[in-house]
């Protein structure tokens, strides 16, 4: 019995002092969320989880258990972390609830720009934007007289420079590795020359123009990149500029502040964040937002409770105190050279992530099937004309395409 | 055994088998003939995500399920045959490509491509599995008995460690500058990329895979050589055999059937080559089609995923195995013949 008051008393004064010490009202609804596990969305959650009774899920396999959570009844999830894409099977099986009412209720501290609307019903609050810019490094770049790139060609010339001055080996990193990171990188080119991926009746229309010169682009920057590109991902571009292996790179804002990472980086004060290089179009890149949505199947008492700690997990004073995490859309935030480079590209032109069910099958089509390419077993037309015939069975197969 | 005891033994283990492998086969076979499928109608809609300052709204044409009224998407699955085979296989093309004689436009396509692989891992991991295996059998045999104890046990380390954790070692050992690779570079004096084409990263898988397995079949041939008739092994002696004769004669006739056992375990096994895959990330120059599977099933940004074409692809492969099996099974069979 004495025990069972002592500890009784011990996690009544950690739940007193630490818990929900920076919440403004105190949770006594269970709560769960499920998101990515990325830097910012740990920030948000931890600050979610000071409101009390709260635990968080972060997941990188997210995105496999996300729809399923959802559209169970009650949800296993009452909180879920999306991006532009991930919303999309949430918002086609209707497990997710219009925030419309909340948003009155307690949202006046959210800006314009945080609610997603689908034909007029909020459906989501985004808190942060990433997209993948430029990055390079200043002074390698200003001691060899080079202007800050501002096309691929300029890139490349640089890069030529770079090596003939003997500074690198390999001056540009890329996030190439085969599948989705590929896939992507294929999109921010494609939709920098200004092409679109769809024809009438969810078709595929990138066996263009437009598509060659998209793939033409990435080949000659392979020229320059380390020759494993086709296992390099977002962590090891990072890396590979923090121990000053490359000079320039097409990496997410989201991995700008560690680059001035003072315990891992060599690099620090060095890499400077520009827009993304232009395309005949617009700049070369797609931004992407990520946000919260609440689930459908659960009570509006829930509901409530989840829209609060939701909103107390992004309010100003976590944006405050993780600024340069990422590019958070908020009051609070101020926007400093780390931000710069998607800012820039957003001023530029450069098109949101085009997400939809069939653009999830193309990305798949061109991850798994621009390697051939890049590695020679394939011309441009043939390759784009194969990833094309693979988009077809497959969304065929989803019931897209009407055989 | 009376029956009853033995329907008692026996019975759990058939239910579970029949629960976990016959019934789940049963249904992948039946999937890899229908198709599952929403209903997707085509309706306008009005889209605003964030830009950096404002926001951006878009109005255009999406496909979207329908639902039913309990908020359900509605889906239809209806027979199609062999089309999900013929999606994974691509015959005309395929057929195409070895028509124009041009193997180099087959191996694009993604089974042939990773059937091709999957065969080369498997045929070639084969003879360097038996033979490292029966090698290190020999040596354990042959090592005195106050070390065999440690050298049992060091000989088995590969074989204990998870394959995905071994696979990745592998990979950051040789990785851009991974500790050999340095070395390596430090050594010949020139730049190697060992994840930068095929065949460097084929070499590794094998190296690798033989490593993990030669100790399974090392302990197995170890238990086998234990119960070689002494006898006749000194006989040869005495009528002058050399070591290796004494091999060829008798020690490899008598462990045949353990050596067509681990041959059939490895054949199996490698067939369904999948963690070296992963672990390399290999996937823009080898593929296996174990992989392939998972690649069909694994669902995009937007939650699609190809059930029937990973259904029909897993059933190709469970009839490759098959195949591979059916030579040392029927060595098996006619030895086991022979024997009454």
């Amino acid at each position: 019995m004495k025990l069972k008051t002592i500890l009784m008393a011990g996690a009544m004064s950690i739940a007193a002092t630490g818990s929900w010490a920076d919440c403004a009202f105190e949770n006594d609804v269970p709560l769960k969320s499920l998101s990515a596990g990325f830097e910012a969305w740990k920030a948000v959650t931890d600050a979610m989880a000071e409101c009390g009774n709260f635990s968080a899920s972060l997941d990188q396999e997210f995105r496999e258990k996300q729809p399923e959570a959802f559209a169970a009844d009650p949800a296993l999830y009452q909180i879920g972390g999306v991006s532009n894409a991930t919303l999309v099977p949430l918002l086609n099986a209707g497990t997710i609830r219009p925030l419309d009412d909340l948003v009155e209720k307690y949202g006046q501290d959210l800006l314009p720009n945080q609610l997603i609307k689908v034909d007029g019903k909020t459906m989501a609050i985004a808190m942060m934007v990433n997209a993948q810019h430029l990055m390079y490094r200043d002074d390698v770049l200003a001691e060899l007289g080079i202007e800050e790139p501002k096309t691929y060609g300029d890139v490349l010339s640089a890069a030529a420079k770079i090596k003939e001055a003997g500074v690198m080996d390999y001056p540009i990193g890329g996030t190439f590795k085969t599948g989705w990171n590929l896939g992507q990188e294929f999109v921010n080119m494609y939709l920098g020359e200004g092409g679109s991926f769809f024809g009438d009746g969810n078709m595929p229309a990138i066996n263009n123009e437009q598509g060659v010169a998209a793939l033409e682009t990435l080949k000659a920057m392979t020229e320059y990149m380390d020759p494993e590109y086709l296992v390099s991902d977002s962590t090891y571009v990072q890396q590979q500029f923090q121990q000053g292996k490359i000079a320039m790179a097409n990496l997410w804002a989201s991995r700008a502040a560690a680059m001035n990472d003072e315990a891992e980086s060599q690099v620090v004060g060095k890499v400077t964040m520009a827009a993304a290089p232009m395309g005949s179009a617009v700049p070369a890149t797609t931004i992407w937002w990520d946000g919260i949505v609440l689930a459908s199947n659960m009570s509006d008492e829930e509901a409530d409770a989840a829209f609060r700690v939701a909103l107390e997990g992004m309010d100003t004073d976590t944006v405050s105190a993780n600024n340069d995490v990422a590019v958070w859309l908020s009051t609070a935030y101020s926007a400093g050279p780390l931000a710069a480079g998607a800012a820039a590209s957003a001023e530029g032109g450069a098109k949101a992530y085009p997400a939809s069910g069939p653009m999830g099958i193309m990305h798949t089509s061109l991850g798994n099937g621009l390697a051939d390419y890049l590695t020679g077993a394939k011309d441009a037309q043939t390759t784009l004309a194969d990833i094309e015939a693979d988009y077809v069975t497959a969304a065929k197969e989803a019931g897209l395409i009407s055989n | 055994m009376n029956f009853r005891t033995f329907a008692v033994f026996v019975g759990p283990s058939v239910f579970m088998m029949l629960l976990f492998i016959a019934f789940p086969l049963v249904s992948v076979f039946k999937q890899s003939f229908y198709v599952t499928q929403p209903i997707y109608e085509t309706v306008e809609k009005e889209t605003c995500t964030p830009g950096f300052l404002t926001q951006t709204c878009v109005t255009e044409q999406v496909s979207q399920p329908k639902l039913d009224e309990h908020g359900e998407i509605i889906t239809q699955t209806h027979y199609v045959g062999l089309q999900s085979y013929r999606n994974v296989l691509e015959p005309e093309r395929a057929w195409r490509a070895i028509s124009d004689g041009s193997w180099h436009v087959l191996s694009t396509i993604n089974f042939w491509k990773a059937l091709r692989f999957t065969l080369t891992f498997t045929l070639i991991t084969l003879p360097l599995v038996v033979g490292c295996g029966l090698g290190i059998a020999i040596l354990i045999n042959n090592a005195a008995r106050s070390i065999r104890g440690p050298v049992i046990f060091v000989s088995l380390l590969p074989f204990i460690i998870t394959p995905v954790i071994g696979v990745l070692s592998i990979n950051w050992l040789f990785r851009g500058d991974g500790i050999l690779t340095a070395m390596m570079e430090w050594w010949l004096n020139r730049d190697i990329a060992l994840f930068a084409q095929a065949w460097t990263i084929e070499v590794l898988m094998m190296i690798y895979r033989v490593w993990h397995v030669a100790p399974f079949a090392a302990i197995i041939f170890y238990a086998g050589l234990q119960t070689v008739n002494q006898d006749s092994l000194e006989s040869a002696v005495i009528d002058g055999a050399t070591r290796w004769q004494r091999l060829k004669y008798i020690v490899i006739p008598h462990l045949m059937p353990l050596i067509i056992f681990v041959s059939m375990i490895h054949l199996m096994d490698s067939y369904r080559v999948f963690e070296e895959i992963v672990g390399f990330s290999s996937q823009g120059y080898v593929i296996s089609l174990q992989w392939l599977t998972f690649d069909y099933l694994t669902p995009d940004q937007a939650g699609n995923r190809s059930i029937s074409r990973a259904s029909a692809n897993s059933m190709l492969t469970m009839i490759g195995v098959v195949v591979l099996l059916i030579l040392p099974l029927r060595r098996t069979w006619r030895d086991h013949k022979g024997s009454h």
